[in-house]
C-alpha cells in the first residue's frame, strides 16, 4: 500500500510525492522537472525502494512545489505508472494518477536542428504523443528515445 | 473543397485531389474562360530558397488568371536579412495579398507560418518536408499519361531529404497504387513517412528496395529524383551511389512500352539525354503542367476566400 510506503522515508509537510516510478527512473524524473540542487527545494529520492505492485520502485518527494498539470503530462511520458500525490499539511490532498496525454505543448524542444522550431521564432513547440514515441507538430519528426534531454531549459 | 491552407498533401482527401485535377484540365482545355477571373487579388511570394519552375510557375498562373504578384525577393535584399522571424515577414505580407505561396529551408516553416495568418497560404517546399503543389502536378502528370487507377509506380533516388517524394507518396495513398522505393540504404525514406504510410495505406502496397533491378518492368510510372552531392562524406562515395540511381536507354529494355518517367527537376544526370526524345519521357511536360495545376489550386482556394464568385 502506499500509505505503508510514505512511512520509510519522512513526511513532507507541503509539497508532491511522486510514487511508483519505475525502478532506476528516478533521476529521469528528476531531470524532467528540472530538479538539479541548484533551487532551494528539498528533494528526498528512494531508489529501488520494496514495493508490494512493483517488486522495486523509486519514489521522490519535493517539499515546497506542487506540480502543475504540464509537468505531469510530461511526466507521464517517462512514468507512465507513477501516482502523484499532493500533500497539504502534512495530508494527502490531491492524489492522481497521470495519464498519457495526446498533445504535449512547451516543456520539450525539437532535437531536429532544421525544424522551424529551432529558429527564433514566437512559437511553443508541440508534440503529438505517438504509442512508441513524440512526433513534432512542426517538421513531424518522431522521437522515441532520450525524451529526458529534450527538456526545454527555460 | 475547403481549405483555409495548404501545408502538406495529407490535408488532401482523394475528393479533394479530383477536384484541383478536374479544374486544372478545365483550364487546360480552354485557358480564355478562366483569364481575368481575378483582376483585383495579388498573391504573395515569399522565397527563402532558390526556385525556377515553382516560383515562375505561380508567377504566370496568378497573371493568366488576370490577376498580379508582389515578390519579397531574395532574401538578402528583405528585412530577413534584418533578422526578422518568419511570423513577421508572414503577418505583414498577408497585408499586401490575398494569399501567399511560402518556400522555406526549415521543415515545418509552412506549419508555423499559416497558423499567424488569415488569407490562404501555400507551401512551396520547407526543408525536406513537404511540397504538395508539386504533388498536385505530379498526379495530374499521372493521370493524363497513365491513370490514377490500378498504377504502379517506382519512386527512385533521394528518398530520404526529397520533399516532392514524401508529399507524392502521401498523396498516392488515396488511390489504387502500389508504390516501390527505390534508393541507397543511407537515403531511405523518413521513419516518419513510412510511419503515414502505414497508417494510410496496406504494408503489401509499399516495397522498398536498393535496386531497381527487377522492378522496372512491372512498372507503369517510373519518377527519378536527383541525389545531390552535399549528401555524401565524398565525391568518390557520391559518384558510386549515385551510378546506381540513373536511367539511360540500356534500362528501357527491360520496361514496359508505355513506362512514363517523370523528375521534377532539376536534373543532373540521373536520366540520360537520350531519353528526352523517347515517348517515355514526361518530365517537361511535368514542369509545364505547373501553371494549370497551380491557376486550378489557386482558382479553388481565392474563390473559398471570398475574392471572386466561384461559377
Amino acid at each position: 500500500m502506499s500509505s505503508d510506503q510514505h512511512l520509510r522515508v519522512s513526511k513532507i509537510q507541503d509539497g508532491t510525492v511522486i510514487d511508483h516510478i519505475r525502478a532506476g527512473q528516478a533521476l529521469k524524473v528528476l531531470r524532467i522537472l528540472g530538479i538539479d540542487g541548484t533551487n532551494d527545494e528539498q528533494v528526498t529520492v528512494g531508489m529501488n525502494v520494496s514495493s508490494d505492485r512493483h517488486g522495486r520502485k523509486d519514489i521522490v518527494k519535493i517539499e515546497g512545489r506542487e506540480l502543475n498539470q504540464d509537468e505531469v503530462d510530461v511526466l507521464s511520458l517517462i512514468a507512465p505508472n507513477a501516482t502523484i500525490n499532493i500533500v497539504r499539511n502534512y495530508e494527502v490532498a490531491e492524489k492522481r494518477r497521470v495519464d498519457r496525454p495526446e498533445v504535449v505543448e512547451g516543456v520539450l524542444s525539437c532535437p531536429n536542428p532544421n525544424c522551424i522550431t529551432a529558429n527564433d521564432e514566437p512559437v511553443s513547440s508541440r508534440f503529438e504523443v505517438l504509442d512508441d514515441g513524440m512526433r513534432c507538430r512542426y517538421c513531424e519528426q518522431i522521437v522515441s528515445e532520450d525524451i529526458p534531454s529534450l527538456i526545454d531549459p527555460e | 473543397m475547403h481549405l483555409d491552407h495548404l501545408v502538406t498533401s495529407k490535408q488532401l482527401s482523394r475528393a479533394d485531389i479530383e477536384t484541383v485535377l478536374d479544374r486544372a484540365a478545365e483550364i487546360d482545355a480552354n485557358p480564355g474562360a478562366f483569364a481575368d477571373r481575378y483582376p483585383d487579388s495579388v498573391l504573395g511570394l515569399l522565397f527563402f530558397e532558390p526556385s525556377t519552375r515553382t516560383k515562375m510557375s505561380f508567377d504566370t498562373a496568378m497573371k493568366r488568371l488576370g490577376g498580379d504578384i508582389v515578390d519579397m525577393g531574395s532574401v538578402d535584399s528583405s528585412s530577413v536579412k534584418k533578422g526578422e522571424t518568419l511570423a513577421d515577414t508572414v503577418r505583414v505580407i498577408e497585408g499586401y495579398a490575398d494569399a501567399l505561396v511560402l518556400r522555406h529551408p526549415k521543415q515545418g516553416a509552412a506549419q508555423m507560418a499559416s497558423e499567424f495568418v488569415d488569407v490562404p497560404l501555400l507551401n512551396a517546399g520547407d526543408g525536406a518536408g513537404h511540397h504538395p503543389t508539386q504533388t498536385l502536378l505530379d498526379l495530374y502528370t499521372i493521370r493524363e499519361n497513365a491513370g490514377l487507377e490500378d498504377l504502379t509506380i517506382g519512386i527512385m533516388g533521394d528518398l530520404k531529404y526529397g520533399r516532392t517524394v514524401h508529399s507524392l507518396a502521401h498523396a498516392l495513398t488515396n488511390f489504387d497504387v502500389h508504390q516501390h522505393f527505390i534508393s541507397p540504404e543511407s537515403l531511405q525514406l523518413p521513419r516518419e513517412v513510412v510511419y503515414d504510410l502505414h497508417q494510410e495505406q496496406e504494408g503489401t502496397q509499399i516495397r522498398e528496395h536498393d535496386s531497381l533491378e527487377g522492378i522496372l518492368p512491372d512498372l507503369d510510372v517510373l519518377y527519378v529524383t536527383r541525389i545531390q552531392r552535399e549528401r555524401f562524406p565524398d565525391e568518390n562515395e557520391y559518384q558510386k551511389v549515385a551510378g546506381e540511381y540513373q536511367i539511360g536507354p540500356d534500362h528501357l529494355e527491360d520496361a514496359s512500352d508505355d513506362l512514363t518517367i517523370m523528375h521534377p527537376l532539376p536534373r543532373v544526370d540521373e536520366i540520360a539525354p537520350e531519353i528526352d526524345d523517347t515517348d517515355h519521357a514526361a518530365y517537361f511536360e511535368q514542369a509545364h503542367n505547373g501553371v494549370p495545376v497551380r491557376m486550378a489550386l489557386l482558382d479553388l482556394l481565392l474563390s473559398n476566400a471570398g475574392g471572386e464568385t466561384d461559377e
